[in-house]
């Protein structure tokens, strides 16, 4: 294991940046400080695990990385550009565009078959129907579902469903995967294989950032960030970048 | 995306709850129904009238014994007045100007019989003039004649109805019947005219006046009609009867005369009013039914809070969820709109079906409101639950559980 100092390389052309970020919900009679000052950077192609025990505000960093929702205050830098400065147009053009993101529990939309949850990006980028559908079995098929494109996600099991979910993170591209507790609602061998879908994207060169509990899953990762109140108090490298298996 | 995605999107999420989407549009669809049945219903029933006021003879002034007080329908008869008389009738035939033929009238129900039948009747003692002001003429033989009423001849002319239940194929023409117990010559049949006003021209008699007031015992005239020569005629004959009369009664005005061309004006004023009325309590359950629609769609963006969500995460903009919410609306209220229009075109058709005599079908410019007043509600009502449905916070709606 090696250990780096995380805040030491502020160029501007890193992949992903962020000063001084903070998240404050103003709860009315009461506020909560879910993030008091967030910098760090991750270069491209890099596979991050982000830890930390419950509320420490990993969800509320992910999101932001995500461009789901803004800083309070802080800026974040996102290929060379300030995305918290972009209109929500344009962070919906990037989610779109530049992100890939995974949840806890699977978010598909339940009335929708496998294969119209996975267009659904594709719907928003303007793709014509032919090659949304085109495009949306080979992200089917990447993941192992070909068969399963015409089932509705309460047809399907959990790790099933979380593949459908990687299927449309995936289908349009992205250079960035977040995954918030990707495995959380899956059983081990379930979760294991999601585990291989996400080294085989790193191997391909996507940039992965995935907030866990299991330090089991963390393992996977090259760079594990852990959060403690509201900061990113430790970051460890375990290994360095190598072909995975 | 694009509009057709947007559409498509709509009707996929609108077919996955099919029951609850009739049931939302349920108030637009009774909305525009009854818009389309009240438009419909209103325009036949005035075109009835109009055409049974044009059988009726068109340019024809009916004068009553009887004041009345506000211009209007049919004279209600108050106190004591005169007797028109058929002296009176043949004043004005000789004075007043711009008249084509006077028709004095007695009008009573009698019972014809010839051999063992019998029937009963609208009886019209009249005068030759009858002929051109009602514009009923005879199909076989003649019309009542001047000499008839000089000379109380026993003749009469019978209208079609009464030919085929007395008489069926047989010859009917110079037979004679008896018409409250005394005998009549046939020497008349009118033409077939059908109904007018709900009367049956073709089930009646006519004979000549002094033999009606025979019957009838009575002296006067129940009615008397003049003819005018044209529509701008009747005021100038109206003032010239009013004159005539008035200097034989002392000067009383105690008749009334009423404009044939006056009572289609009120009755389309009454029917200009009713489908005001009608439109408006129409339009208000389409309102009611764009209520709705709102409210359904109000509830189904909380409902599918989540979906916005995942809709927002994956690239969908803040105008992609806001059309595909409103364009939703729109197709839902227009769907209604189509099943209401369809439901009252068929309405129409089962009416029609029922009183095949009511000239009843659905405008084309009723079909078009219909259209596009369900398509103005939809937007409307559309608007406010799209724009809540487009500020759904991403974060919040995925995290909702
Ligand atoms: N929408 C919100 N409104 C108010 N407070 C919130 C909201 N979202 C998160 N928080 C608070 O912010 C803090 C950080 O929450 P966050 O979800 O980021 O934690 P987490 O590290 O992901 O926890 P877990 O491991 O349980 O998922 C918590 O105290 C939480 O209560
Ligand atoms: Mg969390």
């Amino acid at each position: 294991m090696v250990v780096c100092n995380p805040m030491t390389n502020e160029s501007q052309d890193s992949f992903i940046r962020v000063k001084d970020i903070t998240k404050i919900y103003d709860m009315g009679d009461s506020v909560v400080e879910a993030l008091v000052g967030v910098s760090l950077e991750i270069e491209q192609g890099t596979y991050v695990a982000i830890m930390g025990p419950s509320g420490s505000g990993k969800t509320t960093f992910l999101d932001i990385l995500g461009c789901l929702s803004r800083p309070t205050s802080g800026e974040y830098w996102l290929k060379g550009q300030k995305v918290s400065d972009f209109s929500e147009a344009r962070l919906a053009q990037l989610r779109n565009h530049e992100i890939g993101f995974v949840f806890q529990n699977f978010n598909l939309l339940p009335r929708a078959s496998a294969l119209g949850n996975v267009e659904l990006p594709l719907l928003y980028d303007g793709v014509p129907r032919r090659e949304r559908v085109r495009r949306a079995r080979e992200s089917l098929e990447a993941v192992g579902l070909g068969d399963r494109a015409h089932h509705r996600p309460n047809e399907m099991s959990g790790g099933q469903r979380q593949r459908v979910a990687i299927a449309r993170a995936l289908v349009n591209q992205p250079s960035i995967v977040f995954a918030d507790e990707p495995t959380g609602n899956l059983d081990s061998r379930s979760g294991e294989s999601i585990m291989m879908l996400f080294n085989e994207l790193h191997a391909q060169g996507k940039t992965i950032v995935m907030v866990t509990h299991e330090p089991d899953i963390a393992q996977h990762a090259e760079r594990v960030i852990s959060f403690k109140d509201g900061l990113a108090v430790k970051d460890v490298w375990q290994r360095k970048r190598e072909n995975q298996s | 995306m694009n509009g057709i995605e947007y559409f498509l999107t709509a009707l996929r999420s609108i077919g996955q709850n099919k029951v609850r989407a009739i049931l939302t549009t349920l108030g637009v669809i009774i909305g525009v129904m009854s818009v389309i049945l009240l438009i419909a219903l209103g325009e036949s029933a005035q075109a009835y009238v109009e055409r049974e006021f044009a059988i009726m003879g068109s340019n024809v002034l009916i004068i009553t014994p009887g004041r009345q007080e506000t211009t209007g329908m049919f004279p209600i008869s108050a106190g004591a007045h005169r007797k028109l008389t058929y002296d009176i009738a043949k004043s004005i035939k000789r004075k007043a100007s711009g008249v084509t033929g006077v028709a004095s009238n007695c009008i009573g129900l009698a019972a014809v019989k010839f051999r063992t039948r019998e029937r009963h009747v609208l009886l019209i003692g009249t005068t030759p003039d009858f002929e051109g002001v009602r514009q009923l003429y005879t199909q076989i033989g003649r019309f009542v004649s001047q000499k008839d009423v000089e000379l109380n001849n026993k003749v009469c002319v019978i209208g079609t109805t009464v030919k085929r239940e007395l008489f069926g194929d047989q010859q009917a023409l110079y037979e004679t019947v008896s018409i409250n117990s005394c005998k009549h010559m046939i020497v008349g049949i009118l033409e077939e005219r059908g109904m007018a006003l709900g009367i049956d021209l073709g089930d009646l008699v006519i004979v000549p006046l002094p033999s009606a007031q025979q019957m009838f015992n009575m002296e006067g005239v129940g009615e008397i009609l003049v003819g005018a020569r044209s529509q701008e005629d009747i005021p100038i004959a109206s003032a010239a009867i009013k004159r005539i009369i008035k200097s034989a009664h002392d000067n009383n005005e105690d008749f009334t005369i009423t404009d044939q061309d006056g009572m289609l004006k009120t009755f389309s004023r009454i029917f200009d009013m009713l489908r005001l009325m009608l439109t408006g309590i129409a339009s208000i359950s389409l309102l009611v039914g764009g209520i709705g629609i709102m409210n359904i769609m109000l509830v189904s963006v909380r409902e599918r809070t989540r979906e916005v969500g995942v809709r927002k995460a994956v690239g969908a903009t803040r105008t992609d969820v806001a059309m595909q919410f409103l364009i939703e609306a729109v197709t839902l209220s227009v769907i209604g709109g189509l099943i209401g229009l369809s439901l009252g075109a068929f309405g129409a058709f089962v009416i029609h079906f029922l009183y095949p005599n009511l000239p009843i079908g659905i405008s084309m410019w009723a079909a078009l409101m219909a259209f596009f007043f369900s398509l103005g509600v939809g937007v409307f009502f559309g608007v406010y639950p799209a724009v809540k449905a487009a500020s759904v916070d991403p974060v919040v709606a995925l995290r909702y559980e």
